[in-house]
């Protein structure tokens, strides 16, 4: 099948040739930080994760989001999803490739990773993160595989695949709780500790992971005219909804806890957030815009008039990226180091090769979604021409 | 001729799994190096003593220790600390209120408190960070993957991170050859001075103290440590968080 990889309209070489060129930018400041070790970084010894642990914990999210079309679709007979549920599991290999390839740039020692399996030491929650990653990568790459492969051959599915799809559901649900469970357990960061901080994770998944799908998916219909089915969209569309309204309220009862009891250590970090300490507001107005986009979206996608229209929905499903992003991606993770142990405030603002190697990965991540999709997309055109 | 380079092979082969299996047969030495005067506790613990302590005493146990250890100094906040001046209040700021005005303000000594239940040893991926039988925490500057779990783990921020490669910032003549020099992309920390203890010496910085600093075991009634902590007040640091701090001051 992967030969359809490889026939492609110049659009689509152009694009792959864009990609390239972003990871080979991203490589080289790779190759910087290897050599002057993760100095180039703006993380410090207060500040010790960053832009590339948060991006992890965002996409960990995106990728565990295949399960919402996995469940209607294998528990509830939800049969829109049939012909998109291959692009959810093929987007799900590509974001865990890309939060796996986070942690391996957030590593002093990245030649020594082995060593997680060499001592496998099961109190450590970084060990089950490894175990659960790198589990739904290889679910995902034979569910996906082997299903597209049938359809190909315009047979059913295997019977032996099933156990895999069924186990697919509770370990993607896993895979975030997971990720939550290396911040929500660290008995010195009031911020991450808290038991919301696994269903809040889940929340803004299953918001964020579905909003990236169906901009791709209309991405699909204008560059590949290939249209994945309007009733899988809208049904995508209704469970960023319930997710985005989940994940706003998540967010409003922590606050409320910080708030309303004023315990200081709790405090401190949503007044660091959301208007600054000390002088220190950089992230404040990114976290204003990330609540008003969330509420936003809300808004418009609370009226099904809304969603029924494309151009809207592509713009709240815009909001809702925006929103979770920066919840996730900036905020999420300072916040936590800062007020640091010490109560004191700093910022900190990724430095530029950290910038570029990350979006270097999120090249790759693009370009494993374009060149797996172009398969998925290519046998279902096959078999609908027939 | 064929059949006896097989039973060579042969042999030779069995003596390398035996070897592998059971090196001490083959005169390979294990463990550390351990000296008859060694210094053994059932749980070793420090405590500080504020009213000894004073600016120019403090300076004197950071340099000990940090010359003992080739730490390195980088001038920005990507550096590496093992023991360091800190504010009362930056230490204490759970255990202070806004009438402590002039202590607020006075320098401590801050460190690794080698913790009962460390939560550093705890998420470790690698075991890199380990808890000794006698209470110290240790790293495995070998094993270490550079991952930083333990500096988001530490409550104390007692952690330290090589962002750089520490030997750019050390003097080739001021080196101290008995400790290593760290690579880059690991962690490190206060170790209690364990290498000196296993020689039969008290830590640098009790040393360097002039009696300001205390060191002993926490198991013997009898100890130093043991009899100044019945006598006078003292403080450990978040004790709410159950980390069960090793490192005591007196107030």
């Amino acid at each position: 099948m992967l030969e359809k990889a490889i026939k492609g309209s110049a659009l689509y070489w152009i694009w792959l040739l864009v990609l390239l060129a972003v990871i080979g930018v991203g490589f080289g400041a790779y190759l910087q930080q290897l050599d002057q070790g993760l100095s180039v970084t703006a993380l410090n010894r207060d500040v010790s994760w960053g832009l590339y642990i948060a991006q992890l914990t965002f996409l960990v999210g995106v990728a565990a989001s295949a399960v919402m079309m996995v469940i209607p679709m294998y528990l509830h007979n939800h049969k829109a999803f049939a012909r998109m549920l291959i692009l959810g599991e093929f987007m799900a290999v590509a974001t865990i490739i890309m939060c796996l390839l986070f942690v391996v740039v957030d590593l002093g020692q990245p030649q020594r990773l082995w060593n997680v399996v060499l001592y496998p030491t099961p109190s450590s929650v970084l060990f089950w993160d490894m175990v659960v990653l790198n589990g739904y990568l290889f679910l995902n790459i034979l569910i996906g595989w082997v299903t597209l492969q049938a359809e190909r051959k315009r047979v059913g599915p295997p019977k032996w695949i099933k156990p895999f799809i069924y186990i697919s559901i509770p370990w993607a649900i896993s895979i975030h709780t997971v990720t939550a469970f290396l911040y929500a357990g660290l008995p010195g960061r009031d911020f991450w500790l808290t038991a919301s901080m696994a269903p809040s994770f889940l929340a803004s998944a299953f918001a964020a992971g579905p909003a990236l799908l169906i901009l791709l998916a209309f991405a699909v219909k204008i560059f590949a005219k290939w249209d994945p089915g309007r009733e899988a969209i809208q049904s995508l569309a209704k469970i960023v909804t319930y997710a985005l309204a989940a994940y706003l309220f998540l967010i409003g009862c922590k606050i409320f806890t910080a708030g309303y009891s004023m315990v200081p250590d709790k405090l401190a970090h949503w007044q660091y957030l959301y208007f600054g300490l000390e002088g220190h507001t950089m992230l404040s107005g990114f976290m204003w815009a990330s609540t008003a986009a969330g509420v936003a979206a809300l808004l418009i996608l609370l009226f099904p008039k809304n969603r029924q229209a494309d151009n809207i929905l592509a713009f709240a499903c815009v909001l809702v990226l925006i929103s979770t992003w920066i919840e996730k991606g900036m905020g999420l993770i300072t916040a936590g180091f800062v007020p640091t142990p010490m109560k004191e405030v700093l910022t900190y603002a990724p430095s530029g090769p950290e910038i570029l190697i990350t979006l270097g990965i999120y090249g790759i991540g693009f370009l494993i979604i374009t060149v797996l999709w172009k398969v998925g997309i290519g046998v279902r055109r096959e078999i609908e021409a027939t | 001729m064929k059949n006896s380079r097989r039973k060579f092979i042969k042999f030779a082969g069995m003596a390398a799994l035996g070897w592998s299996i059971c090196p001490s047969l083959a005169g390979a030495r294990s463990g550390p190096r351990q000296s008859a005067d060694r210094l053994r506790a059932e749980r070793w613990a420090m405590v500080i003593d504020s009213e000894k302590l004073n600016d120019e005493l403090m300076d004197k146990c950071i340099e000990a220790c940090h010359k003992l250890h080739n730490v390195p100094d980088i001038p920005n906040d990507q550096n590496i600390k093992w023991i360091w001046k800190e504010p009362f209040y930056n230490l204490f700021h759970d255990q202070s209120h806004g009438y402590l005005k002039d202590k607020k303000s006075i320098p401590f000594l801050s460190l690794c408190n080698h913790c009962d239940n460390p939560p550093c040893v705890r998420v470790c991926p690698t075991q890199a960070t380990f808890s000794r039988d006698d209470g110290i925490v240790l790293m495995d500057f070998h094993r270490c993957i550079g991952c930083r779990f333990c500096m988001a783990g530490c409550p104390y921020g007692s952690r330290s991170f090589n962002y750089f490669n520490p030997r750019n910032f050390l003097d080739d003549d001021q080196l101290v050859h008995d400790y290593p020099t760290r690579e880059m992309g690991v962690v490190e920390k206060c170790e209690f001075c364990a290498h000196l203890l296993d020689q039969g010496d008290m830590p640098a910085c009790v040393e360097a103290s002039e009696g300001a600093i205390l060191f002993g075991d926490l198991n013997d009634p009898n100890s130093d440590v043991r009899k100044v902590l019945r006598e006078r007040y003292s403080l450990v640091r978040k004790p709410k968080l159950g980390t069960d701090p090793q490192v005591y001051y007196l107030i």
